[in-house]
C-alpha cells in the first residue's frame, strides 16, 4: 500500500513546488482601480504603454470611483482613478491609515446629457438639468418637450460621476428615488436607446460611435446652458470646454500613496505626456490644458 | 491473532466514523460561523442606527448631503413583492409541469422533458438577467404602456424561471411516490384520472409540494445578479409591479463593493444580509419542517 502512494505523492509535490515557483517568479501587476467613466480609456492608455514596454504588466479595474477611493485607502490598488475630486473626509481616512493622497489629471471629461433621439428637446440649463434628478421636474412637457413622465436613469452611489452631478448641478440635494442607478456609463446608454422618455447622464467618451466619430444612433446630445440667459454648449465642442464654457467638464484624475516612483511614476508620465493625450483624444475625450500640466508636475516632484 | 485483527478493524470503523462526524460537523460549522460573521459584523450599525428606523424607514440613502438614510423597509417590501410574483407564475405552471410529468406523460416525452427541465437549471443567472433585459423588457414596455420594461414584474418573471426547475423536480417525486394503491382505490371506485390526479393525489403529495414550492421561494429571495439587472434599482418605495424597485439583495451587491470599511454604512449592509438570512432561514425551516411531514405520511 505505502508503494502505490509513493508515486502520486512525489507527482503532487513536484506539481506544488512547480506552482509555487511560476507564482512567484511572476512579476507584481500594478494595479489601477476605480472609476467607470475612466475605465476604457484607461484599459487603452495600458495596453498601448504595455505594448511599448512588454516588462511592466498592468491590471485595470472598474468598480466606480468610490471603489478606486476605497482601494487607495486600504492599500489594494496602486492608482485610484476617479471620475470626481477626493472628498476632505476620504482624504483624511487616508492619511490616518498612513496613505497620502497624490493626485495627477490625466484627461477632461465633458458631462453629456442624453436623451432618446425621439425626444424632440435640444437643450437645458443646469438648473432645470438639477431639477430633474432631484424629482422636482416629473413631466418633459415642463422643459419643453413632449408631454411624457420623464424616464430617469443615473448612476450608483459608488459612482464618481453620480457624485460629481450631485454636487456641481443638483445643488448638493439627493438623488430622486425614482431614478433607475444603474451599474455603468454602457448600460445607462443601452438605457437611454431603448426608452423614449429617458434621460441619463454619461462621459463624452460613450457618446460617440467609434466608427464614425459622431454620437450613436438612437441617442441625442444636449446642449447645456448655465443658466436661462446664457448661450448653449455642446460637450463635443472641444473649445467650449477647454475654455470653460460649458458648464459641467471635469478633470478625470489618478490618485497614487505619496509620490509616486518607478513603474507607476513612469506610466502616469506616459499618461500625460503627448503619446498617451494622443489616445485621450482619440478615445473621445479632451486633453489636460496648462493648469493641470503644471499641477501634474510639481506632484511628480 | 483472532484478537488482534478484531481490534484493527474497529479502529478502522471508528477512524472512518469519526472522519464522516467531522465532515458533517464542519457543514454546521460552517453555517454558524456565517451566522456568527454576520452578527458581528451587524451589530455595530445599530449603535447608529435605531433598530425600528432600520427596519420601518422607507429611505436608504447612506450617501446623501444631507443626512444618511437607513431604512429598508421598502427594499423588504420589494423583496417580497418579486418573490411573490414569482411564485404566482411559478406554482402553477410547476405543479402543473410536474402532474403532467407524473401522470400524463408518456414514457418518450418525459425521458426528454426531465433532462430539460435540470438544464433550465443550470443556465447562469447573469444569461436569465440579460434576457430579462433584452427580451422581456421591451414586451412589458409595451404592455404597461411605460417607455421602460425594467420593474418588479420583470424581476418576477425571471426569477419565477429561475425557480421552475426545483419545483417541477420536487413536486414531482412528490407525486410519484404516492402509493399505487391509492390511485388504484380511486379508479376502482369509478374516479376519472382528472379527479384522481386533482382530489387523491395531489393533497396526498400536498407536504412535499409545499416543501417544493417553500425551496424555491428561498432560491427567489437570495437572487441576486437577475434582479439587480432588470428590475431597475430604483429607490423608491414600490407602487405597484409595473415599477422599477430594489431588492436587498441588490442594494447589496451594489453597494458593499465601493463602501470605507468599518463605517456605518458598511456595517448597515451586513445588516441587511443579517435580515436576509433570517428571512431565508425561516422559509428553509418550514420546507424542512412540511417534507419531514411528508416522509413520516404517506411518502416512500
Amino acid at each position: 500500500m505505502k508503494n502505490r502512494l509513493l508515486k502520486p505523492m512525489i507527482f503532487a509535490v513536484i506539481l506544488a513546488l512547480a506552482g509555487a515557483s511560476l507564482l512567484l517568479a511572476q512579476k507584481k501587476m500594478l494595479q489601477v482601480k476605480g472609476s467607470d467613466t475612466m475605465i476604457n480609456l484607461v484599459q487603452i492608455l495600458a495596453e498601448e504603454y504595455m505594448a511599448k514596454n512588454p516588462k511592466t504588466p498592468i491590471a485595470v479595474i472598474g468598480g466606480g470611483s468610490g471603489t478606486g477611493v476605497t482601494a487607495l485607502i486600504n492599500g489594494t490598488c496602486d492608482v485610484a482613478d476617479t471620475s470626481r475630486d477626493w472628498k476632505p473626509t476620504e482624504i483624511n481616512q487616508a492619511w490616518e491609515k498612513g496613505v497620502k493622497v497624490t493626485k495627477f489629471a490625466i484627461a477632461v471629461d465633458g458631462l453629456s446629457i442624453i436623451v432618446n433621439e425621439k425626444n424632440s428637446l435640444t437643450k437645458l440649463s443646469m438648473p432645470q438639468v438639477g431639477a430633474i434628478y432631484r424629482g422636482d421636474i416629473k413631466n418633459w412637457k415642463a422643459v419643453g418637450g413632449p408631454d411624457q413622465k420623464i424616464s430617469l436613469y443615473g448612476r450608483q452611489s459608488n459612482s464618481g460621476t453620480y457624485v460629481f452631478l450631485q454636487e456641481h448641478v443638483m445643488g448638493n440635494k439627493p438623488y430622486s428615488t425614482d431614478m433607475k442607478e444603474m451599474n455603468g456609463n454602457a448600460q445607462i446608454i443601452e438605457g437611454v436607446l431603448s426608452d423614449e422618455a429617458a434621460v441619463g447622464y454619461v462621459g463624452v467618451g460613450y457618446v460617440l460611435d467609434k466608427a464614425t466619430g459622431k454620437p450613436m444612433k438612437g441617442l441625442r446630445v444636449l446642449n447645456i446652458t448655465k443658466d436661462e440667459k446664457s448661450e448653449p454648449f455642446s460637450p463635443l465642442d472641444k473649445q467650449a470646454v477647454d475654455t470653460g464654457s460649458y458648464p459641467i467638464a471635469r478633470p478625470l484624475w489618478q490618485a497614487t500613496n505619496g509620490k509616486p516612483s518607478g513603474d507607476v511614476a513612469a506610466f502616469i508620465r506616459w499618461e500625460v505626456g503627448p503619446e498617451g493625450q494622443k489616445i485621450v483624444e482619440r478615445e473621445g475625450f479632451y486633453t489636460i490644458g496648462a493648469k493641470y500640466i503644471d499641477m501634474n508636475e510639481k506632484n511628480f516632484k | 491473532m483472532i484478537r488482534k485483527k478484531r481490534t484493527l478493524r474497529n479502529l478502522k470503523e471508528s477512524g472512518i466514523r469519526s472522519f464522516f462526524f467531522l465532515n458533517g460537523f464542519l457543514t454546521i460549522l460552517i453555517l454558524l460561523g456565517i451566522f456568527a460573521l454576520l452578527l458581528s459584523s451587524a451589530v455595530p450599525a445599530f449603535r447608529e442606527v435605531n433598530l425600528f428606523k432600520f427596519l420601518s424607514g422607507t429611505l436608504w440613502d447612506p450617501t446623501s448631503p444631507i443626512g444618511a438614510e437607513y431604512g429598508i423597509f421598502s427594499m423588504i417590501v420589494s423583496t417580497l413583492m418579486v418573490t411573490a410574483g414569482a411564485m404566482v407564475i411559478a406554482v402553477p405552471i410547476g405543479l402543473g409541469a410536474a402532474s403532467y410529468l407524473s401522470d400524463v406523460a408518456p414514457w418518450r416525452v418525459r425521458e426528454i422533458a426531465k433532462p430539460v427541465v435540470e438544464i433550465l437549471a443550470g443556465i447562469p443567472s447573469v444569461v436569465i438577467g440579460f434576457l430579462g433585459i433584452t427580451l422581456i423588457g421591451p414586451v412589458l414596455a409595451k404592455l404597461s404602456g411605460q417607455s421602460s420594461g425594467l420593474n418588479a414584474l420583470n424581476g418576477s418573471i425571471l426569477l419565477a424561471i429561475m425557480s421552475l426547475p426545483t419545483i417541477i423536480s420536487i413536486s414531482e417525486d412528490s407525486l410519484n411516490a404516492v402509493p399505487h394503491s391509492y390511485y388504484e382505490a380511486s379508479l376502482a371506485l369509478g374516479g376519472s384520472r382528472w379527479q384522481t390526479l386533482i382530489r387523491v393525489k395531489i393533497p396526498a403529495a400536498l407536504s412535499g409540494i409545499i416543501a417544493a414550492v417553500m425551496l424555491g421561494m428561498g432560491r427567489a429571495i437570495g437572487e441576486t445578479m437577475t434582479v439587480l439587472m432588470a428590475t431597475g434599482n430604483a429607490r423608491a418605495f414600490p407602487h405597484g409591479f409595473f415599477q422599477s424597485v430594489r431588492t436587498m439583495t441588490s442594494n447589496i451587491a451594489i453597494e458593499l463593493g465601493e463602501v470605507p470599511y468599518y463605517t456605518t454604512h458598511y456595517y448597515a449592509l451586513f445588516a441587511i444580509g443579517l435580515v436576509l438570512f433570517v428571512m431565508t432561514f425561516v422559509v428553509n425551516l418550514a420546507a424542512d419542517v412540511f417534507l419531514r411531514k411528508y416522509q413520516e405520511r404517506g411518502g416512500a
